[in-house]
C-alpha cells in the first residue's frame, strides 16, 4: 500500500509515514547536488536572497544525464545522500521537509530530521531510466554554470519512493539489517 | 606485422562505450534473475524487480540505464605484432570517450580541488598490456563513483591470512552500506603492490558474472566470502535483504615476502562493460 503524497509537504501529510513505507510522491522537487549545496548554504549563512522557495519543498539529490530529444530530462537516479550531510541542517532550519537520495545519513542529520519533522526517503538508484519516466517537467532554475550540477524544478508523478528516515526516528536501513543479518 | 588504424580504433570504442551506457551485459542480467529467486525480503524482490524492468527500459529507449555513467576505463592488450597508422591511439581513445559522452552526463573535474569540469568527460583512464599476437583487445568499465567511493585497500601482513582478508572484504562491504547501490558485484585483489592491489581489484569487476576464478583455493575463497557478505542482511538498495551481493571475484597476483595486499573495489547494481577485440 503506497502512500500518496504532493509537494508541499505538511507535518499532517508526514506523520503517517513509517521508515520502509512506499510513497509516490507528485509535485514539484528541486534537483541539488553537491556545488549546488555548497552555494545555498553559502548564501543563507551571508543572508542573502535564495534562488529557490525552501519552506515545505523536497530536495532530490540528483545529477541527471542529458535529455533525450523529446524527453523533459535524462536518466535521473539519485546520488548518495551522505555528501549533502554537511549541508542538510541549515535546509531544515528553512523548511525543508523532505531530502530524496541514496545511502546513508549521519547520526546528526536523523536527529535533526525528528527535530524539524521531516523525512528522508530513497530513490532506488540504478533506476535512473524509469525513475526519468515520472519527471514530466524540468528546468534549471539557479546556478546554470555548474552544468550537471545546477539546480532544476523538476514536476514529477507518482515519482517511486521509499521512507528511510520518519519524522518518528524510525530508520529502514538498520531496520532492514536487523531482519535479515544471520 | 599488422596494421590498425586509430580511426577505426576511435570508431569502435566509441560505439562500445554508448552501447555499454544503455545494455547492461547478459551475464548481469542472468545473475539478477538468479537473485530474484534467493531475495527473501518482498521489498528486496520488488527492488530487483525495478532493476530489470529499468534495465529493458533503459535498452528499448536507448538512455543510460543510470545518470552516472561514471569515469571511462579503458584496458588495452595490445598485441606486440600490431603497428598503429593514421595519428596517435591516446588522443584518439580520448576523442572516443568525447564522442561517446556527448549525450552522456559529463563526471569528470579538470582538478581535484579546483573542480572545473572538463565538459567532455575526458580524459579516459587508460591501462596499456603488451601481450603477443595481432590483436588488440579492449576492454572498457564506465564506473559510477557510489561504489568507487566505498572501495578500500589495506597493506595486510601475512600474519592476518584469510581471516584477515574475510574482515576487511565484510567491514568495507558493511560500511557502504547502502551507498554503493546494492546489490554490489565485489571486487577483490590480493598481493601485489599497493597500486597493483587496486588495479587488480578493479580488474576482476571485469569478469563476467557466473565465472569462478580458475584456481580451486581462490573460487573457494569467492565462494566463502559472497555467503558471508550475503549473510550482514544489507539487502538490494540497503534495505534488509539477503541479496547484498551478486557476486564476489577475486583477482591475485605475487606479492612481497612482508605483504598481504588486499584491495575491494564495489560495483554498483549497474556494471557498464563491454569489450571487443579488433
Amino acid at each position: 500500500m503506497h502512500h500518496r503524497l504532493t509537494t508541499p509537504l505538511t507535518d499532517e501529510a508526514l506523520a503517517p509515514l513509517r521508515a520502509g513505507d512506499p510513497v509516490l510522491l507528485s509535485g514539484v522537487l528541486y534537483g541539488a547536488r553537491d556545488a549546488a549545496h555548497a552555494r545555498l548554504v553559502e548564501a543563507i549563512r551571508r543572508g542573502e536572497p535564495l534562488p529557490i522557495p525552501l519552506a515545505g519543498q523536497v530536495i532530490y539529490y540528483v545529477g541527471p544525464a542529458p535529455a533525450k530529444p523529446g524527453w523533459p530530462i535524462g536518466p535521473a537516479g539519485p546520488t548518495t545522500s551522505g555528501r549533502m550531510d554537511p549541508y542538510t541542517l541549515p535546509l531544515l532550519e528553512q523548511g525543508v521537509k523532505g531530502f530524496i537520495g541514496k545511502g546513508s545519513r549521519s547520526p546528526e542529520v536523523r536527529q535533526a530530521l525528528v527535530t524539524h519533522r521531516a523525512v528522508y526517503l530513497a530513490a532506488v538508484g540504478g533506476a535512473a531510466a524509469l525513475l526519468a519516466r515520472q519527471i514530466r517537467e524540468s528546468r534549471v532554475v539557479a546556478y546554470p554554470e555548474l552544468g550537471p550540477e545546477a539546480i532544476r524544478q523538476l514536476t514529477v508523478v507518482d515519482f517511486p519512493l521509499i521512507v528511510v528516515n520518519d519524522i518518528h526516528g524510525g530508520d529502514a536501513y538498520q531496520e532492514g539489517r536487523r531482519r535479515y543479518a544471520r | 606485422m599488422r596494421t590498425l588504424s586509430v580511426t577505426h580504433i576511435q570508431e569502435q570504442v566509441t560505439r562500445l562505450l554508448v552501447q555499454a551506457a544503455y545494455q547492461l551485459p547478459q551475464d548481469y542480467l542472468d545473475a539478477l534473475a538468479r537473485a530474484q529467486d534467493r531475495e527473501a525480503s518482498p521489498l528486496g524482490q520488488s527492488i530487483i524487480q525495478l532493476l530489470q524492468e529499468n534495465a529493458a527500459f533503459a535498452q528499448q529507449e536507448r538512455v543510460p540505464t543510470c545518470q552516472d555513467t561514471g569515469m571511462a576505463i579503458l584496458y588495452l592488450d595490445v598485441g606486440q605484432e600490431v603497428h598503429f597508422t593514421g595519428g596517435e591511439l591516446g588522443p584518439a581513445l580520448e576523442a572516443a570517450v568525447r564522442e561517446a559522452y556527448a549525450d552522456l552526463r559529463k563526471s569528470v573535474v579538470k582538478d581535484p580541488l579546483e573542480r572545473e569540469n572538463t565538459g567532455d568527460n575526458t580524459p579516459p583512464i587508460v591501462h596499456f598490456r603488451l601481450v603477443p599476437g595481432d590483436r588488440v583487445r579492449i576492454r572498457a568499465l564506465m564506473k559510477g563513483f557510489g561504489g568507487e567511493m566505498m572501495s578500500r585497500l589495506a597493506m595486510l601482513t601475512p600474519a592476518h591470512g584469510r581471516e584477515g582478508i574475510r574482515r576487511f572484504v565484510l567491514e568495507t562491504v558493511e560500511r557502504a552500506g547502502p551507498n554503493a547501490c546494492p546489490p554490489v558485484i565485489v571486487g577483490v585483489g590480493l598481493g601485489s603492490s599497493f597500486d597493483g592491489v587496486a588495479s587488480l581489484a578493479k580488474q576482476a569487476l571485469l569478469r563476467p558474472l557466473g565465472q569462478a576464478n580458475p584456481a580451486p583455493h581462490l573460487a573457494q575463497l569467492e565462494a566463502e566470502l559472497l555467503e558471508a557478505v550475503n549473510a550482514l542482511g544489507i539487502g538490494p538498495q540497503g534495505l534488509g535483504g539477503t541479496v547484498t551481493a551478486l557476486a564476489v571475484h577475486v583477482e591475485s597476483a605475487p606479492t612481497h615476502i612482508a605483504a598481504l595486499p588486499v584491495a575491494v573495489n564495489l560495483n554498483c547494481s549497474a556494471p557498464r562493460r563491454a569489450e571487443l577485440t579488433l
